[in-house]
């Protein structure tokens, strides 16, 4: 412990021949930095075990078999029995949209990168990077706002004859998503392509090859694991979005037969619900199993992500 | 007279103090908000129109005042009465406060039911949500009528009735074009809210029989705005609201009648508009000091006869 101190201050080892004062001796700076780790630790285990607590007792309280989750009726009202709590259209939806969103923004986003990293010239890079930022701060609403107010009618009014009749769709709502995970993707992956050593660029210049070439055979394949990293967590942010999902999808709880028509997804689901259901009871039981869900696709992606960290590192 | 008290419903508080001033002005040229109403006294009518400044109201014979801090949640439709009865009660009675929450029917349940909150607002009743023993724990104030009409996208030109039959029809998905019902060539979208609303639930069991709603391109949406926009937005779109939201939006919407009946307030209050439910207002065990003053004023007449026709809502009556 002391030691640690001594060389975290330069210019103390000669003043470790005095005693060390009541503060230096109190070391605060570790104990505080300390205690803020470990109170996010433990904030994040109760966390976990809250929603899974309560994530399960759809099956322990309520009765419900743990196959039923992945049937495709949701039939949770019990004045009107049967019930039947499945679960596969919030999911489908929400990872339906997931993929959606991320094939829209995908290419937007690290062709933008590529540009500001690689391309654009000084006054352009002062454009683009405060505009992210701004981007980055949009609040969820006012996306939700724009996508219920021009997409929905634009599609309802103008692509009918594509099978939009109603205008909230699974489409409208990847539209939406894609735009406010575009930021995310483009920022992580504009950094993963500023830490390439500039040698490689110059090595490669250096071959007589285009910049297109560079970019498509040395850069891209060298930051693949850091656009990778990218992508999935602008899925995550996907997967987590509400609000202003629940504005443009319709919220129909059945899995959509194309992407024109209404859906809804377990984070939409949850927030419909939540306020009607009573706690205890196997409706508000259900929701709390949406969000282990949830939780479970994101530890999903959670491991994505640090695999792809290895695999990026070890090259 | 109808606008001011339509009025009444902005969100913005700057814009309700504002048009108190308005609304106290015009309740001397009307003192009845409502024709509903019109035997008060000018005392009670000015007290429940003056909002948050009113210092006629001190001398309101329906207010018991008692010092203390109660909090209610629950209802979001509900809440814009028990609000407004709230502010009235604390401008006559400043030793009070109360504090007003949504959160949802269920939420109330459970905080009531919890002591989290003293008083729970539910638009579906207690039996219907909890289990026995603990819905045994909660006492019913039966505070108001509230009322549901079906509206449209006012593109559907030539409905202005739907029987129950055609309701049902509609709702369950046999109809689904609006010609069949004596409407235009357009297809029908239902706009409906999520299955534990207390809308949805009372739209199902007055109108439906108990039958399941249509799904596929059914749209969901979460509350009465987030509705109403819809409806408003979509061509072709029908959905259930309630009466205040229907009358702040009654120039985008059309409003249907059910079985030959229009949507009044004297039509509520007597029971032959059949698409209403009462609005309970629930305590744990019987209510003591200011809970029960508070509830006392909620069912005194003037929020009965004055308040609640303000707000669209109709008295709750001798059951």
């Amino acid at each position: 412990m002391l030691p640690s101190t001594g060389q975290a201050l330069p210019g103390l080892h000669s003043a470790l021949a005095r005693p060390l004062s009541w503060t230096e001796r109190l070391d605060l700076p570790r104990r505080i930095t300390f205690a803020a780790a470990a109170a996010v630790v433990l904030l994040v285990g109760l966390l976990l075990g809250a929603i899974t607590w309560n994530g399960i007792q759809l099956f322990v309280a309520g009765g419900v078999p743990v196959s039923q989750i992945l049937t495709a009726t949701w039939a949770p009202d019990p004045t009107s029995p049967p019930t039947n709590y499945g679960l596969l259209p919030f999911i489908f939806g929400t990872v339906g949209l997931m993929a959606v969103a991320a094939l829209i923004a995908t290419p937007l986003s690290i062709g933008l990168a590529l540009f500001m990293s690689e391309i654009a010239p000084p006054w352009a890079r002062r454009i683009t990077q405060p505009a992210m930022e701004v981007f980055v701060g949009i609040p969820s609403v006012v996306w939700g706002w724009l996508g219920l107010t021009t997409l929905v009618p634009f599609l309802r009014e103008y692509l009918s004859g594509l099978g939009f009749v109603v205008g909230f769709s699974w489409f409208a709502g990847g539209v939406v998503v894609s735009l406010m995970i575009l930021p995310t993707i483009t920022t992580i992956a504009y950094d993963s392509l500023v830490a390439i050593p500039a040698d490689l660029r110059t090595g490669s210049l250096a071959l007589a090859t285009t910049r297109w070439q560079t970019i498509r055979h040395v850069l891209l394949p060298t930051a693949a694991a850091g656009l990778a990293t990218a992508v999935v967590l602008g899925m995550m942010r996907a997967a987590g979005e509400a609000l202003a999902v629940q504005m443009v999808i319709g919220n129909a709880p059945v899995i959509p037969t194309s992407l024109t028509r209404p859906m809804t997804t377990l984070t939409s689901q949850i927030t419909l619900d939540m306020g009607n259901t009573v706690a205890g009871e196997p409706w508000n039981d259900a929701l709390w199993t949406m969000g282990l869900v949830l939780l479970l696709i994101s530890f999903g992606f959670v491991i994505l992500v640090r695999l792809l960290g290895r695999r990026g590192s070890a090259r | 007279m109808v606008t001011p008290s339509r009025r009444r419903g902005a969100i913005a508080p700057a814009i309700t103090v504002a048009l108190s001033l308005v609304i106290a002005a015009c309740s001397v040229a009307s003192p009845s908000p409502s024709p509903s109403s019109p035997a008060d006294s000018p005392g009670a009518s000015q007290a429940a129109a003056s909002g948050t400044v009113s210092p006629a109201s001190t001398g309101g014979s329906d207010i018991d005042c008692l010092a203390g801090s109660i909090t209610t949640s629950g209802s979001t439709a509900l809440q814009p009465l028990v609000d407004k009865a709230a502010k009235d009660y604390v401008a006559a009675c400043p030793e009070a406060a109360i504090n007003v929450q949504g959160g949802g029917s269920g939420t109330g349940l459970t905080q009531v039911l919890q002591g989290a909150v003293e008083i729970g607002a539910s638009d579906v009743t207690a039996d219907s949500k909890l289990q026995p023993a603990d819905a045994s724990q909660l006492v019913d104030h039966v505070i108001a009528r509230q009322g549901w009409i079906m509206v449209a996208n006012p593109s559907v030109t030539g409905v202005t009735n739907l029987t129950t039959a055609q309701a049902r029809d509609i709702w369950t998905g046999t109809v689904t074009n609006w010609k069949d019902v004596g409407g235009p060539d357009q297809p029908i979208v239902l706009i409906i809210r999520p299955a534990s609303s207390g809308t949805r639930a009372t739209f199902k069991q007055i109108v439906l029989g108990g039958a399941n709603e249509a799904t596929g391109q059914t749209l969901t949406e979460d509350s009465n705005g987030a509705v109403t926009t819809a409806v408003v937005q979509t061509p072709g779109s029908t959905s259930v609201i309630g009466f205040p939201y229907y009358q702040q939006n009654k120039d985008q919407l059309s409003g249907l009648q059910l079985d030959g009946i229009e949507a009044t307030i004297d039509d509520l209050k007597n029971g032959t508009y059949k698409l209403q439910a009462f609005g309970h207002l629930y305590t744990k065990g019987q209510p003591t000091g200011l809970t029960k003053a508070f509830l006392d004023y909620l069912a005194s007449p003037t929020v009965q006869d004055q308040t609640l026709p303000s707000l669209f809502f109709a008295a709750a009556g001798s059951d």
